[in-house]
């Protein structure tokens, strides 16, 4: 029994630690490797089958995002306005939202290719920007780019711009116009109403 | 009758222009002084989008098969090429130029009237350029967020490129004969829109107000666009706090 836990112990700490030791660009490559991957081969994905996307997110992308920086970000200079519950509240709505939106890119994934191109970090680096490029048929490739900051539980990342669209930045300006027209109290309510009308079982999944 | 709708469209923006000085809108976003004229033409756009392309679009997305269509965009891709060639030489990369017009000799001939996209396998990228860009990169400003009829998204100086130049370049366009033209303009309004359906989809699932999410997504997108996916960093409107908290 004894040496079961320790075993368990051992092999946990391990893994945190290599958490800790990958590098950004390696970690985005595995993840999106090991995404596409799952979404290629598992028929219901393709179908389009949107709450095992959402599982395949939660599972697997989710993990490495750090949302209460996110949040905090997108709040901008509102964020100190907001007291302890309202933050939670919003980091809570805001994940949901993202989690959706994730899954909605990936499932219109259709065999693209992903380029990864280098790093550009120096050795004590701890804010980076991991970038990819998407090909696509008859357009220009677009990039997608992984802000990422170094934590104690690894790199996590931050935003994602998409195409020069930076998430956190357009969903900045449209939580300032709501603030400044009704209030934080109507920001999470129209976040919260916002996740309800997008699945309906998403209320049962609040981390 | 087409050219005299150019010119008054034309005539339009740069009287917004030059009236935009006197329509300034207290609050808001300063990118955005037109903000009541766009916001009513974005929902009209949305609705004819809904009544018309989007059906159109959808239906020609479940009958024609996939390799079809990648076909029919490569060769409207293909018809594009050139004028990016132009545009990048304009903004003096010449090195991207030779490129694009490489891609589409080679795509022409190899590629079978444009409709394979041999070229990008062989490593000559495609690139996104028109006028408005090339204007960009000589150092003029967008001017005001212009959402423009049944186009969508533009601004005071993409959307007088759009109408006095880009069209000039446009092989499509300057085809003589009438019904054919506007077959090959249907066409490409149609593919192209039913390429638009995933992220259009998403930007309305991911937005809490669809009208000022499109807006922030094309001004950020036209700058990146600009600057060929390099933007430099614009700098922190707010002074953000680390967040301490968790996930």
């Amino acid at each position: 029994m004894i040496k079961l836990l320790s075993a368990i112990c051992f092999s946990l700490f391990t893994s945190t630690a290599g958490a800790q030791d990958v590098a950004p660009d390696v970690l985005i490559k595995s993840i999106s490797e090991d995404v596409i991957g799952i979404v290629k081969q598992d028929k219901d994905i393709k179908a389009g089958d949107r709450s095992k996307i959402n599982d395949l997110v939660e599972a697997k992308v989710l993990p490495h995002f750090s949302f209460g920086r996110m949040t905090a970000l997108a709040m901008g200079r509102n964020w100190p306005k907001a007291n302890a519950d309202q933050q939670k509240a919003l980091v809570v709505e805001f994940r949901t939202l993202l989690v959706h939106t994730y899954s909605g890119a990936l499932s219109t994934y259709k065999n693209e290719v992903i380029e990864f191109r280098p790093l550009r970090m120096a050795a004590g680096d701890t804010d980076v920007t991991v970038r990819t490029r998407v090909k696509r048929p008859g357009s220009e490739p677009v990039g997608i780019d992984y802000s990422m900051e170094k934590t104690p539980a690894g790199w996590k990342v931050y935003d994602v711009v998409v195409g020069g669209v930076s998430l956190v930045t357009n969903y900045r300006e449209t939580f300032n116009a709501q603030i400044r027209d009704s209030g934080v109290d109507s920001l999470i309510k129209s976040l919260a109403g916002k996740n309800r009308s997008l699945d309906p079982q998403a209320g049962a999944k609040s981390k | 009758m087409k050219d005299i709708l150019r010119h008054l469209l034309v005539l339009l923006l740069l009287g917004l222009l030059g009236g935009v000085g006197g329509c300034a809108t207290t609050g808001g976003n300063p990118d955005d002084p037109l903000e009541p004229y766009n916001r009513a033409m974005f929902s009209f756009n949305d609705g004819v989008d809904k009544a018309i392309l989007k059906p159109v679009a959808s239906g020609y997305k479940a009958v024609v098969p996939e390799f079809a269509r990648t076909g029919v965009t490569n060769f409207f891709g293909n018809l594009g090429d050139v004028w990016i060639g132009i545009n990048n030489i304009l903004q003096g990369k010449v090195g991207d130029g030779m490129s694009d017009f490489g891609r589409f000799a080679i795509n022409t001939t190899v590629g079978i009237l444009g409709f394979v996209d041999v070229a990008s396998d062989a490593g000559l990228d495609k690139h996104n350029e028109d006028f408005g860009q090339t204007l960009g990169r000589w150092g003029i400003g967008s001017g005001a967020y212009v959402v423009l009829p049944i186009l969508g998204s533009s601004s005071v100086r993409d959307g007088i490129s759009r109408f006095a130049v880009d069209w000039r370049g446009d092989p499509v366009r300057n085809i003589g004969n009438v019904p054919t033209r506007n077959e090959l303009m249907g066409a490409r309004l149609v593919d192209g829109r039913a390429n638009l359906l995933g992220v259009g989809q998403l930007a309305e699932d991911a937005a809490l107000d669809h009208y000022s999410y499109v807006r922030g997504a094309y001004l950020q997108r036209r700058r990146s666009l600009i600057y060929d996916g390099d933007p430099p960093r614009m700098p922190d409107p707010d002074q953000t706090p680390e967040s301490s908290s968790g996930k």
